[in-house]
């Protein structure tokens, strides 16, 4: 192949993995049906008074919507471990941290955007105040960028190992315990009527850092495990 | 700084550390055991009961140094991890590793006594309060670091992962404790505050507590020493050193 520039190989990845997304796209549907499945199970379980659903709904979707950010994951390193394709990664010619960037955009493009897709449908259904929804939403596209950074250092340094799952889990809900706070608590503070600003900019401040420390992260965690 | 890497590598050599370990720990044992038996002698007898919470307010001299405990380690292992990915130090990744469990241990004892002191005061076990949620975080950040060391079946490699996983974890410590603090004061006022207004505190209480807080600090180092010195010769076992460490100089051939 022929050495390309920095730029080609970042759009190079996320083609490659956009590829092979849709290639089995069933299972990457795998965290829309979750997060589908368990919006339903809530009135379920808490029964049906809309005051009640109206009041937590914001909470809810946020946690359903970092669980399911967490489904993907596991499988985000694994396939090209396996087949040995990091390894070309490791050994390739362009920084490993742009590669890794490249990774974690489309794993935000094919999870998070979906899930935010969704969000309007599923905040309707449990009767979030109409308000409060482009909040919820603002909050999401600010969040969710910051749980696939996180998600994809935790899933690099677990890359291989038999029970990745369990401890995935372990590692990343500790470390996105501030993110759930900020997003759920602007959704909250627009339903009470205060101002959201500074979640908001603390959720801002969270994404700015995570772009620009996250791949460099993710890329050591990645050559730590492979050498 | 180059003076200081090259005492570090010194003490980096497995055989050195295991020798220095060795003369250590039973002073820093020793030490622990009789400061903290001094210490808990003042608290739990001497000292006078708080006139507010009657004598349960005693845990305190358990509660308070195991919880600074608790942040001390994390510092330290993610130090020690810090260390051992830069430099390469088996020693220091060794130390990381061996310094969790204390962490995790310190920081289960601060939040059982924490809900056992606050079913009397507080009238219940648990309160999502601000301190209680982030310390229980903590547990769950020593979780992963543990669990990820385990996980991973070469030693070395598991140390290294698991110490980044310490430093983004201390990176990420403060803003937890920021953000639990904010929701926290989003969704109620602070419940109870044990130090609001206290400026200071009695000499009779707070000698315990000096004393307690040493004595934890011993009990660290010795049972770090010692659990670092164990994974060292189970690690380099068959190495000449851990041979003579354990069953003396080889005798030569008859």
């Amino acid at each position: 192949m022929r050495k390309g520039s920095v730029l080609s190989a970042f759009f190079g990845v996320m083609r490659r993995d956009a590829l092979s997304l849709w290639r089995r796209r069933a299972d990457a549907l795998n965290p829309i049906w979750f997060a589908a499945i368990v919006v339903t199970l809530f009135p379920l379980a808490l029964g049906p008074e809309a005051a009640k659903l109206a009041r937590i709904a914001g909470g809810v979707i946020w946690v359903i919507v970092l669980l399911a950010s967490l489904l993907s994951l596991d499988a985000l390193f694994r396939a090209d471990l396996e087949e040995g394709s990091l390894d070309l990664m490791l050994t390739s010619a362009q920084p490993l941290a742009v590669l890794a960037a490249a990774k974690i955009l489309l794993h935000w493009l094919a999870t998070g955007l979906p899930l935010l897709a969704i969000t309007p449908i599923a905040a309707t259904a449990l009767g979030l105040s109409p308000k409060a929804l482009p909040v919820l939403l603002t909050s999401l596209a600010l969040g969710t960028p910051i749980i696939s950074v996180i998600g994809a250092c935790a899933a690099a340094l677990t890359a291989g190992l038999r029970r990745a799952g369990m401890l995935l889990s372990l590692i990343v809900l500790p470390l996105v315990v501030p993110v759930l706070i900020f997003g759920a608590g602007a959704v909250e503070a627009s339903l009470t009527g205060t101002s959201t600003t500074q979640p908001m900019l603390f959720l801002a401040a969270g994404l700015v850092a995570s772009i620009a420390l996250g791949p460099m992260v993710c890329a050591a965690a990645l050559r730590l495990g492979n050498h | 700084m180059n003076g200081f890497l090259v005492w570090l590598n010194s003490f980096g050599s497995p055989e050195k550390f295991h020798r220095v370990a060795l003369r250590f720990e039973p002073w820093l044992l020793g030490l622990a055991l009789l400061v903290g038996a001094v210490g808990l002698y003042l608290g739990l007898v001497k000292a006078p009961a708080d006139y507010l919470q009657g004598e349960s307010a005693r845990i305190m001299y358990i509660h308070i140094p195991a919880a600074w405990m608790s942040l001390f380690i994390y510092g330290f292992m993610a130090f020690s991890g810090f260390c051992a990915l830069v430099w390469r130090f088996k020693v220091a990744e060794l130390m990381a590793m061996a310094a969790a469990p204390i962490g995790a241990g310190f920081t289960a004892v601060t939040l059982i006594t924490g809900s056992l002191w606050g079913r009397p005061t507080w009238g219940t076990y648990w309160v999502w309060d601000a301190r209680l949620t982030s310390e229980l975080v903590l547990l769950f950040l020593f979780f992963g670091v543990i669990g990820l060391y385990n996980a991973i079946e070469d030693q070395r490699k598991g140390a290294r992962a698991a110490s980044l996983l310490a430093l983004i974890g201390l990176v990420n410590l403060p803003i937890i404790h920021f953000s639990v603090n904010w929701w926290n004061t989003l969704h109620q006022g602070n419940s109870i505050n044990l130090f609001a207004g206290k400026s200071s505190i009695h000499p009779s209480m707070l000698w315990p507590l000096i004393l307690m807080a040493l004595a934890t600090k011993f009990w660290f180092g010795a049972s770090l020493l010692a659990r670092t010195r164990i994974a060292l010769i189970e690690f380099e076992a068959g190495k000449e050193w851990a041979q003579t460490a354990l069953f003396g100089p080889r005798r030569p051939e008859a």
